[in-house]
């Protein structure tokens, strides 16, 4: 197994700021606008973007929530470990609103299907945009594509991109890693 | 994540504690699920799960029934009274006449103690035990637990009493074991007609005083009285019975502290606690209904996941 670094700390959070203000640009005050980081990891870039709103950009009553998609996800009972369920954190209702669905790796856009589906059960969104960190494009299954990215990545199939977040692996930091 | 270590859900003395704080964590995520405004997850949208209830049941069929719909599964149900069971066919046959219509799971009541076990030997299909006579009742118990952990933040070491008719009581059996792997102290109480000899072999106390059995307690599960099990009086009265095993809201705020009420309904009013204790805010019988949905979703999602995608 090697890896390599492909964005280092500065550069994380260059792109993060870059993303937030592409976020103000399109939704202002955001005021009819939710945030929703997909479970697990799009949690802690989602909770990082609105750090970034709040104390940079000082907008007020951002709406943030995590969605977990495990129960809606097409690959149960095909996988050779059982789906492990987290938690969802929505405490509102998504009817009528602008949904920014935040994710940190963008691949085959499964994930993204499942988290369609599963934004329905909080009501019928207006709009739903998706933001990734990392896009890998080529390695698509579905007609997916991201309205904001912070990176696109060429990998190959048994490449594995990995983004860690200071909060809860330490650093800041995008790794390629060949298996 | 890890699996649960069996394929069916026959009793609690098939599981371990992995198992079972499992089965809690999973249904901590379902509990989130049927609270959402669109309670329906697509998981088990290509499971077909048969409802084979060979006894009478309201509550606990309703429950899987919405559990198995919440989960999108395709569901046909089966009752005794109404099947070629009475026409003398054997289980076996009844369920592999069934099976062959490709089911995956087959959620069953059955008044024989260990007809879900002979079940799973004989059949390809995962089995839920639903109760099985006056042997398990593993959801029960299952919900039960689950009940005392969201009320008291945990079950170990903790004080449990089981009132009432402990020698019928599937629900009864399958809380002890349940209850003591989880590291609980059990008591059981009732009239000594009612409890099973050698019971003290599974290292539950047995108390018959039910006032000494509250005030020792933390959490106090009264069990109905099973009529139609009675074959011969075990008791005088319903009326002398409530009055020496009953709980009454004086009764309640006479003990040294604040217990909590659980029953597994359905309750018989006024034998086994008065209206106004099941209305009280120190019972959780409600909570338990509630609790059974997303207990049952969890073992039926995470015994569907075990089933070979063939």
């Amino acid at each position: 197994m090697s890896q390599k670094v492909l964005l280092n700390a500065k550069e994380v959070n260059i792109i993060l700021h870059r993303l937030a203000c592409q976020l103000i640009e399109n939704h202002n005050t955001f005021e009819n606008t939710v945030l929703v980081g997909i479970q697990p990891r799009g949690k802690y870039l989602a909770y990082r973007i609105s750090k970034i709103l709040e104390e940079k950009y000082k907008v007020k009553n951002l709406k943030i929530g995590y969605l977990d998609i495990t129960f809606f996800r097409d690959d149960f009972r095909r996988g050779e470990k059982p789906l492990s369920a987290n938690t969802t954190e929505i405490n509102f209702i998504v009817e009528n609103k602008k949904v920014v669905f935040i994710d940190d790796v963008l691949y085959t856009g499964r994930s993204i299907r499942a988290a369609l589906t599963a934004i329905q059960s909080f009501g019928r969104p207006n709009e739903i945009e998706l933001l990734t960190f990392i896009d890998r494009r080529f390695s698509r299954h579905l007609p997916i594509q991201p309205d904001y990215r912070g990176r696109q990545v060429d990998a190959i199939n048994n490449e594995k991109v990995k983004v860690n977040w200071v909060e809860n692996d330490g650093e800041d930091s995008v790794y390629l890693i060949n298996n | 994540m890890s699996e649960l270590s069996v394929n069916h859900l026959l009793g609690i003395k098939y599981l371990n504690l992995k198992d079972i704080e499992l089965i809690f964590e999973t249904a901590d995520h379902f509990k989130e699920v049927i609270n959402r405004p669109i309670k329906k997850v697509p998981s088990l949208r290509d499971i077909t799960i048969a409802n084979l209830f060979f006894e009478n049941s309201t509550r606990t069929k309703l429950s899987f029934e919405l559990a198995e719909k919440r989960l999108s599964a395709d569901i046909i149900n089966f009752s005794a009274g109404q099947s070629s069971v009475k026409k003398g066919e054997t289980l076996i046959d009844t369920v592999n006449n069934i099976l062959s219509m490709k089911v995956d799971m087959v959620v069953m009541r059955h008044p024989n103690p260990g007809a879900g076990v002979f079940l799973s030997r004989h059949v390809k299909a995962s089995i839920v035990n639903a109760g099985d006579g006056a042997h398990e009742h593993p959801t029960q118990a299952l919900l039960d637990s689950f009940s005392i952990r969201e009320r008291l933040g945990g079950v170990g070491g903790k004080n449990i009493v089981i009132v009432g008719d402990i020698l019928h009581s599937r629900v009864a059996l399958s809380n002890i074991f349940a209850l003591q792997m989880q590291g609980a102290n059990v008591m059981v109480c009732g009239p000594k007609t009612l409890i099973p000899k050698h019971i003290d072999k599974l290292g539950v106390k047995v108390e018959t005083n039910l006032r000494k059995a509250l005030n020792w307690c933390d959490v106090a599960n009264m069990l109905r009285v099973q009529n139609e099990r009675m074959d011969v009086s075990y008791f005088p009265t319903s009326r002398e019975y409530s009055q020496q095993f009953g709980i009454d809201k004086a009764f309640l705020n006479s003990l040294d502290k604040k217990i909590v009420i659980m029953h597994p309904g359905p309750i018989n009013r006024g034998v086994e606690i008065t209206s106004d204790v099941a209305d009280s805010d120190q019972a959780i019988i409600l909570d338990q209904v509630q609790n059974g949905v997303a207990i049952r979703m969890a073992v039926i999602y995470l015994l569907a996941s075990k089933i070979k995608n063939e």
